[in-house]
């Protein structure tokens, strides 16, 4: 009897480390030894002796944060993260106030096919963003696109959207096409767990269903816009498939347009993997950094108007 | 605990509120601005789809010629093309995707159900920082993870091959949070105290009796999880290079490159990206009766 009781309190004991050793053992492999390289690479580059043939002429050698200082120093990948900066900063705005409006509007009283317009809304989240970009693509090109159609009858100008200033605004909006559904559903589910009692004492203080969406239902949705803003940034930061699938249709997005993309070009096609390695630690740091602050700034505004 | 049903039901409902009893007027009942601005945005989202599946319809002449909301007479033809180009790669490749995103989700959902459970229910040494460390791994950008997974893979001689694409995608940090949360809210501790009672083990309460009660949780793991590795692209883009492996995602972006100078492939891009979208499309109306949406955002009252 005790040897069983024994037995099991340490089977408790033991069991939960073996359940999670599916996933500590992935996490090694797959997350932890990937970072730990990609660290390793960053430091390291290769030299090469004499001609560079035969076995040992090439040798990797600590390079200290030389890779860092050519990467920081270069001027087309600064120039990528400011082309990011200004994509990200039409994505993630127009996308949680759109997501934020959808969702204020599902949950405004007597409303008609929230259902059905709820789906279609979210729609886009289960298409891949490789086709996304592809269908937008062919819908900025002047030949096969309804739009062109349109403004050509109407005689108005026809803008090329694939190039200067709308390539900005033809990105970003494959991204909003796609992110806004999902956002909506999780700001959307935040408002519907807010008691009734809330509003009805809104509606005795006299609220308007606008004041009330103003002043009671954005404040108390707050944390989930954080959240979502939170993620958006990251996402944004990271963007590599749209512009990729793009730059088939346009000669105006060039290999390196995007930070990441900069990353594949020297990884793969220039084979440098050492200043590939460098750009990407660089990327995951600024995004960290950018995500974190952001949640740091949104809470201690949060904190001040609880204050106040 | 099925927290999609409630949203289902109150939706409709939110309408009738118990003050508005005494028959306001007609116009009153329907909230106009709100309706307009949902369906605008439906409309928005709907546009890109409706055109492709038009599009598909038209013949390489017809997709220059003809106005772009019209359908157009060529479907078949286009549907044999896209079969025969390069002996039905095509449909090799919706294979691939479908081999990968249903077997990865399925191991991740393993993975995730393992993991979620065990933080859920036991009290141990170095629980939360097990967490935190595992979800540590959702904010880390995927470009650090894939540059350095291909070259270690490169070692072990695993790139461009199907595991290359699978296993570094079984790990999910999402679907370990939800399993956890979801373990947490259905699986009462009294009944794997009653099972220890009974002295089944720790491994057979698990599956026995935990596991059946954490499945409509695992169904949302399973199929975000499903829809993740269906939509990926980086990955396979940076591990593959023999075409015969590429998932759906990669295939289509290999043939746009190629029908970029020669529209006469444009309409198998089309036509391709309409049959590539239906499986997702399909999958997502039927199963969003029982996908639990707050789950999805982490809101589940137990």
């Amino acid at each position: 009897m005790t040897s069983r009781k024994t037995r099991q309190s340490y089977g408790v004991k033991s069991a939960p480390y073996g359940f999670l050793l599916p996933a500590g053992i992935l996490f090694a492999l797959f997350f932890a030894l990937p970072i730990g390289y990609a660290i390793w690479l960053s430091l390291h580059k290769v030299e090469v002796k004499g001609l560079g043939l035969g076995r040992g002429a090439r040798s990797e050698v600590w390079a200290g944060l030389a890779n860092y200082t050519d990467a920081v120093t270069d001027s087309e990948l600064l120039h990528g993260a400011l082309r990011i900066l200004g994509y990200g900063a039409i994505v993630v705005p127009v996308m949680l106030g759109l997501a934020l409006v959808f969702a204020l509007m599902l949950d405004a009283d007597r409303v008609r096919l929230a259902p059905f317009t709820r789906l279609a809304i979210f729609l886009p989240y289960a298409i891949p963003g490789v086709v996304a970009a592809m269908m937008w693509g062919f819908l900025y090109l002047p030949d096969v696109s309804p739009f062109y159609f349109l403004l050509d009858k109407l005689g108005l100008p026809q803008p090329d959207l694939l190039d200067g200033g709308p390539l900005y605004g033809a990105m970003a909006n494959i991204a909003v096409w796609g992110g806004t559904g999902f956002n909506m559903i999780v700001i959307y589910t935040a408002l519907r767990a807010i008691p009734a009692e809330v509003y009805e004492a809104a509606r005795l203080d006299g609220c308007s269903q606008l004041q009330i969406a103003l002043r009671v239902k954005i404040p108390m949705v707050a944390p989930s816009l954080v959240l979502t803003a939170f993620f958006s940034i990251i996402a944004t930061l990271q963007v590599f498939n749209e512009p990729t699938t793009l730059k088939p249709l346009t000669n105006a997005l060039s290999t390196t347009w995007s930070p990441l993309m900069r990353v594949y070009q020297d990884a793969f096609v220039k084979g440098d993997i050492y200043s590939a390695a460098a750009t990407a630690v660089l990327i995951a740091v600024v995004t960290l950094v950018l995500s974190f602050g952001f949640l740091r700034a949104a809470n201690s505004r949060t904190k001040q108007e609880e204050a106040r | 605990m099925s927290s999609s049903v409630a949203v289902r039901k109150a939706a409709p409902a939110a309408g009738t509120t118990p003050g508005t009893a005494q028959a306001p007027p007609l116009r009153r009942r329907i909230a106009l601005a709100p309706t307009a601005v949902l369906l605008l945005g439906a409309l928005y989202c709907l546009l890109p789809v409706a055109w492709v599946v038009i599009a598909s319809t038209k013949s390489g002449s017809e997709l220059f010629s003809s106005f772009t909301f019209l359908p157009g007479s060529g479907f078949t033809d286009n549907l044999k093309d896209l079969s025969a180009y390069r002996d039905g790669v095509y449909w090799k490749w919706m294979a691939n995707s479908a081999l990968y995103a249903g077997v990865g989700a399925l191991l991740s959902t393993a993975v995730s159900a393992l993991s979620g459970y065990a933080l859920a229910v036991y009290r141990f040494r170095g629980r939360e920082s097990i967490f935190n460390v595992l979800m540590a791994g959702v904010l880390m950008p995927p470009v650090i993870l894939a540059v350095p997974q291909y070259l270690l893979l490169a070692k072990a001689d695993l790139t461009d091959s199907y595991l290359s694409v699978l296993l570094p995608l079984v790990l999910s940090p999402y679907g370990i949070y939800l399993a956890r949360i979801y373990a947490a809210a259905a699986v009462p501790p009294d009944v794997v105290e009653a099972g220890r009672m009974d002295g089944a083990g720790e491994w057979r309460i698990f599956t026995r009796v935990a596991l059946p009660m954490m499945v409509p949780g695992l169904v949302t793991v399973f199929l975000f999880q499903f829809v993740a590795v269906w939509n990926n692209f980086l990955l396979p883009y940076i591990m593959l290079s023999d075409d015969e492996k590429f998932p759906i995602t990669l295939g289509l972006f290999t043939l746009l490159e190629q029908g970029a100078n020669t529209p006469a492939l444009y309409t198998l891009v089309i036509t391709g990206a309409f049959l590539a979208i239906v499986p997702l499309i399909a999958l997502f109306l039927v199963i969003q009766r029982f996908w639990s949406l707050d789950l999805l955002s982490g809101a589940v009252k137990s």
